[in-house]
């Protein structure tokens, strides 16, 4: 019983130090994709066609083909040209988790800002509200509610998603517990290391949940 | 002098004119229906004079003053439109209030971000913010709402959500106030409250053209009616030269439909 409570605090140990990289990666991942997403957004919402037919196709190109190749290409694809590459092995995730999730951001982001209705623009016009403080006074709140729901989804399969890195061997947690598989023969940290992400997702559906209900006191 | 005078105005949708050159005028004060079938063009003039469309030919003026010349639109900045929309207040036929402001907010919330452009703001920020919020105050009450201030759109009924929206385009205090079939979005029994308000503004000297099929109502409130058909003005007159004594063929017809409804 001894070592095996010894065991289970080793395991916990190593999985703790896998997990950290992680919530980095999904943190960070999350916080400069949000961002880049609604730049996206704007670029594939463009008036300008040359610019929305290049932004539409790249969104195309990423949404189409697995991550796990993006991560391989980001990674190998710069020494195979020719070129040194300049990243470790977590920047190259991040690199290509970032781009990855923008784009699908952005498509969240298009659905939203395209659901409000153009009477909501016009009643902006006409109390001569200029362009920026429409859509930062009255439309924006009303595309957060209505993209709660599609974002928790995403960003939830996000948390799952960063077990991919693990082709580029950056070591997160699924890494961690599959080096016990393949050196001491034991299963058990793989369940243990999908309880890790369950209760992280949990903690999420209940943020998100909360951000639900924050925003429920109108109806658009 | 006319307060708001439209010349030979048209607008083309692709290859349909949907307007023909309307001509219109209308004084201080002065209450216009504007009726007919729908199709005729009604809301498309009261868009292209409110900037939501962009007329193809012709000129808007107030006050003697062009705003709109279609010949030289295409120069017009964004500000320039801005500045020349606030001359006028639009009520929606959906209302479009902003669904997560109160019913006050949404009356305060354009004064408050024009009040910003003012000089004087940084010096006199209190006192003009106290007198937004006293004047949409006393919208609010003066369209029955004073105990509705702090409720949500959609803790409101139609009716009342329109009677915000009114108030909303009052606070700008517009030089005219135009509705666009005001009363359409709304169930039978709630159209009363929006005609007693927009009575009693008649009966204040506020300057109104009133898009609406409630012909009755027409009659009752405005100072003068217009018919449109087929993208042009076929009647314009009082109440009784426009229903009672129609000149056109295709008005007589639309009020003769009207009635057997």
């Amino acid at each position: 019983m001894d070592t095996f409570f010894q065991d289970f605090l080793y395991v916990t140990q190593e999985l703790w130090i896998g997990f950290q990289s992680t919530l980095k990666l999904f943190a960070l991942t999350l916080v400069l994709s949000l961002p880049l997403g609604l730049i996206i957004c704007f670029g594939s919402m463009s008036r300008f066609k040359p610019l929305k037919w290049l932004v539409r196709t790249f969104v195309w190109i990423i949404r189409g083909t697995p991550l796990m190749l993006q991560l391989i290409i980001v990674f190998y694809g710069p020494g195979l040209l020719g070129y040194v590459s300049m990243l470790d092995r977590f920047t190259a995730a991040l690199l290509a988790f970032v781009i990855n999730y923008a784009c699908y951001f952005s498509e969240i982001y298009r659905g939203g800002i395209e659901s409000i209705s153009k009477g909501q623009y016009e009643a902006g016009q006409v109390l001569g509200l200029t362009k920026t403080q429409v859509f930062f006074k009255i439309v924006l709140l009303q595309v957060i509610k209505r993209i709660v729901a599609p974002m928790s989804n995403e960003i939830i399969t996000l948390v799952k998603d960063t077990s991919l890195a693990r082709v580029i061997a950056v070591q997160e947690i699924i890494h961690s517990a599959n080096s016990f598989r393949t050196t001491e023969a034991i299963l058990w940290p793989m369940f243990y290391a999908g309880a890790f992400y369950l209760v992280f997702c949990g903690i999420l559906t209940l943020l998100f949940g909360y951000i639900e209900k924050k925003l429920s006191y109108f109806r658009s | 002098m006319a307060i708001l005078e439209v010349k030979n105005l048209v607008k083309n949708f692709g290859k349909i004119q949907v307007l023909k050159g309307i001509d219109f005028s209308m004084e201080k004060g002065e209450v216009v229906a504007v009726i007919g079938s729908s199709g005729s063009g009604k809301t498309t003039l009261l868009r292209c004079v409110n900037f939501l469309e962009e007329a193809d030919k012709g000129q808007i003026l107030v006050d003697g003053e062009c705003i709109y010349d279609g010949e030289s639109a295409k120069k017009m900045s964004s500000s320039e439109i801005r500045k020349n929309q606030l001359n006028f207040g639009l009520v929606f036929q959906s209302f479009n209030l902003f669904p997560q402001y109160t019913a006050f907010e949404n009356v305060t919330l354009a004064p408050k971000l024009l009040a910003k452009e003012r000089p004087d703001y940084k010096q006199n920020k209190k006192q003009i913010l106290e007198e937004i919020e006293e004047n949409a105050k006393s919208l609010l009450d003066r369209v029955g709402l004073s105990d509705r201030m702090n409720n949500y759109p959609c803790q409101l009924s139609g009716g009342q959500q329109q009677r915000v929206s009114i108030a909303r385009a009052l606070a700008l205090n517009p030089k005219v106030l135009f509705f666009d079939e005001p009363t359409s979005a709304l169930d039978p029994e709630l159209t009363g409250e929006i005609l007693r308000v927009i009575r009693d503004l008649a009966q204040k000297d506020v300057t109104m053209v009133i898009v609406t099929h409630e012909i009755e109502f027409a009659r009752n409130v405005a100072d003068r009616i217009i018919f449109m058909a087929d993208g042009v003005v076929l009647e314009d007159g009082t109440p009784e030269e426009v229903l009672d004594n129609p000149k056109n063929e295709k008005t007589r017809h639309f009020l003769q439909k009207l009635n057997e409804n």
